[in-house]
């Protein structure tokens, strides 16, 4: 029930954001979908990565966002849409993925299974997709389930992205600055 | 399947978000609102991510952890190219930025 007025609560600041001519309000309703988001993700038990929304999305990433924007110091323009034919074919895409994205439910993770794998006959799903021990995952607790896996599985990548952070730092740099 | 797992509704939440997303990014002008929108999109995933995640495995979250540090990556470099652009045209209106036109 609560996971249901968050969702329409996600929805209603999603169609706000992309309706919006002002970019400001704009971005203060992504915020909004973002906190609905994060409070969707502690219903769904992923309470770290829902701090970790709300601290480096809704709060470092959107306050860069409006930065700039308070920075640019735009007009606000009365119809920030594309001209007659461009919202048109837009929307009619949109609608288009809409359509493809709803006749993927027809998938279980059973078809899914038959359909990736190259075995002949049935295949067991739950080989393909391995289902985690709930046991074991309550021992760790909600931070610890997540830094086990990122630290040691996917230590590499983790590195990876402290080079990728890196190289955005020197990247925006060099592009913001007017002589170097 | 256990019903607290809410998959089903989850995966039409974040349908719903994605195409959001992607009406914003094609019938907007403002570079910036489309930008907004890309973050959109990724939070979309993320959610999918993280419904899948309680069935799957924890490493679902950890994808959602890169994601979220390449989306922060990619914020700072196209707010940088689009305040280089705005020093360029005065403008961030998508129509006026058509310099590979020639």
């Amino acid at each position: 029930m609560v996971f249901y007025v968050f969702a329409a609560w996600a929805i209603a600041s999603a169609v706000l954001c992309i309706t919006r001519s002002n970019a400001l309000s704009s971005a203060l309703w992504l915020v909004s979908t973002m906190f609905a988001l994060a409070a969707i993700f502690v219903i769904l038990n992923a309470q770290f990565i829902a701090a970790i929304q709300v601290l480096v999305y809704a709060g470092a990433v959107m306050v860069l966002f409006l930065f700039v924007i308070m920075l640019l110091n735009l007009e606000v323009v009365p119809h920030d849409w594309k001209r007659w034919p461009g919202w048109v074919i837009g929307t009619g895409l949109a609608g288009v993925l809409g359509a493809t994205l709803v006749s993927l439910r027809n998938y279980t993770p059973d078809r899914l299974a038959r359909e990736v794998s190259t075995l002949p006959g049935a295949v067991n799903s739950r080989l393909v997709f391995p289902v985690e021990d709930s046991a074991l995952v309550a021992a760790q607790g909600a931070v610890g389930r997540v830094a086990q896996p990122l630290f040691q599985a996917y230590l590499i990548p983790f590195e990876i992205t402290s080079v990728l952070l890196l190289a955005a730092v020197i990247g925006a740099v060099v592009l913001a600055k007017r002589k170097l | 399947m256990d019903t607290r797992l809410l998959l089903g509704p989850t995966m039409l939440l974040s349908a719903i978000l994605f195409i959001l997303g992607v009406a914003g990014v094609l019938i907007r002008r403002n570079a910036i609102v489309v930008f907004m929108c890309v973050e959109l999109m990724l939070n979309a995933v993320n959610l999918t991510f993280i419904a899948l995640a309680q069935l799957h495995g924890v490493s679902g979250q950890v994808m959602v952890f890169f994601v979220m540090t390449v989306a922060a990556a990619e914020a700072a470099v196209g707010l940088a190219i689009i305040l280089a652009i705005f020093r360029h045209t005065q403008s961030v209106d998508l129509a006026q930025i058509n310099l590979l036109k020639g």
